[in-house]
């Protein structure tokens, strides 16, 4: 009488199943993935414990890059239309408007407006351009730049948006705000990077009381 | 491992005379796909960077023509940081005396410590802080010291120009602090 065989139970494991999980998650993870582009003007923004994600929609962009020089980009190709339409009659510029709406950034002074819209996109890099001139107070072209965005924007709200060099100085941050109070625009965001509160913190505190931040 | 079935057919009986040709096995070893598809996977997940930039809002005040409509603050609670060059913070509490023996060198690190014991000493409505950058600071210098006043809860501050007695003040107090450095 011998014992009852007991049937001998494979060790192997179909991995084909896994194999196709690995790699759905790898194409969904590839594909879901958006490149951050390429920058024509290269800045380095200085971290802050804000929470609140920057806005994408309606955005008026002024960036400062690390020499103090002032570019400005939108991304309402309508307005930007607007905006052209408004200083060729007001100011003759003989502006390309069709070259205007597809301009990423602005950063030439009034009048070289047109000969820096001629140059071929790729080849507007913001360290071999002007900018526009904002740190003389006389002729500070930020300003007419805001109060044009804000007559193109007429009354919707634009999310105005500060971004700046680290290594970037005062004065030009000042000028850009100075333009920002003449034309009575109070509120802006300056666009950093997200930092975690110290802990231990007045702020901390609050956050660990649950409370929201006001903003 | 990983196994096909492929017994297709049922596996007839092949006939007398035919040759039996030696079946090679199409199973293959999915292991090392497995290990590679994950590798990768980690490998994305780490290099994609999840930070979205964020924004933090300033409200700036609008500029007050008259002075009588000018915002009042007590003297004895406020306290006015000033940003010199090479990420140097200077400090005052109150008005500046004229021999500027209240005007204090201080860095990023123990300003916070500043602020909190200033905070501690004045009641809530009576602190301002007045921040005065100067023409040699940077942009990475006023973000940080707004986002001290966050980090501190400080509702009440505002930016404002330095004045030329300042300018000097803080030029004479770098150069002091380069001829002897602290330590």
């Amino acid at each position: 009488m011998g014992r009852a065989k007991l049937p001998r139970k494979s060790t192997n494991i179909d991995m084909t199943a896994m194999c196709d999980v690995a790699f759905l998650l790898l194409s969904f993870f590839i594909l879901t993935t958006k490149f951050k582009p390429a920058e024509a003007i290269a800045v380095t923004t200085p971290s802050s414990v804000a929470a609140k994600v920057a806005e994408t929609k309606d955005v008026v962009l002024i960036t400062i890059d690390k020499d103090g020089k002032v570019f400005l980009s939108m991304d309402d190709e309508s307005k930007k239309e607007v905006i052209a339409n408004t200083l060729n009659t007001t100011k003759n510029l003989n502006l390309n408007v069709q070259a205007f709406k597809k301009a990423g950034f602005f950063g030439a002074p009034f009048s070289g407006l047109s000969a820096f819209l001629a140059i071929p996109e790729e080849a507007r890099k913001g360290n071999s351009l002007p900018g526009i001139p904002s740190l003389d107070s006389t002729h500070n072209e930020i300003k007419e730049w805001m109060s044009l965005v804000l007559s193109a924007y007429a009354g919707q709200k634009a999310n105005i948006q500060l971004k700046g060099d680290n290594a970037s100085k005062y004065p030009a941050f000042k000028s850009v705000i100075d333009a920002f109070k003449k034309n009575d625009i109070l509120k802006f965001q300056m666009i950093t990077n997200p930092e975690s509160v110290p802990t231990g913190t007045d702020l901390w505190k609050l956050g660990m009381k649950g409370e929201k931040r006001a903003e | 491992m990983a196994e096909m079935d492929t017994s297709s057919g049922g596996g007839h009986k092949k006939g007398p005379g035919v040759k039996k040709s030696k079946k090679l096995s199409t199973r293959v070893d999915l292991t090392p796909m497995v290990d590679l598809g994950f590798l990768l996977i980690t490998f994305f997940i780490f290099t994609t960077t999840m930070s979205q930039p964020t924004a933090m809002k300033l409200y700036l005040p609008k500029d007050a023509d008259k002075p009588e409509d000018q915002n009042k603050a007590k003297q004895s609670g406020v306290i006015t940081i000033l940003l010199g060059k090479d990420d140097n913070v200077f400090y005052y509490e109150g008005i500046l005396d004229n021999t500027a023996s209240n005007f204090k060198s201080s860095t990023f690190k123990e300003i916070r410590n500043v602020l909190l014991d200033k905070k501690s000493r004045t009641p809530e409505k009576d602190l301002v802080v007045v921040l005065k950058p100067s023409e040699e600071c940077t942009y990475k210098n006023v973000v940080d010291i707004l986002d001290e006043m966050a980090i501190n809860v400080l509702k009440r501050y505002a930016l404002v120009d330095i004045t030329k007695d300042e300018t000097q003040l803080v030029k004479l107090s770098e150069a002091a602090n380069a001829a002897a450095p602290a330590k």
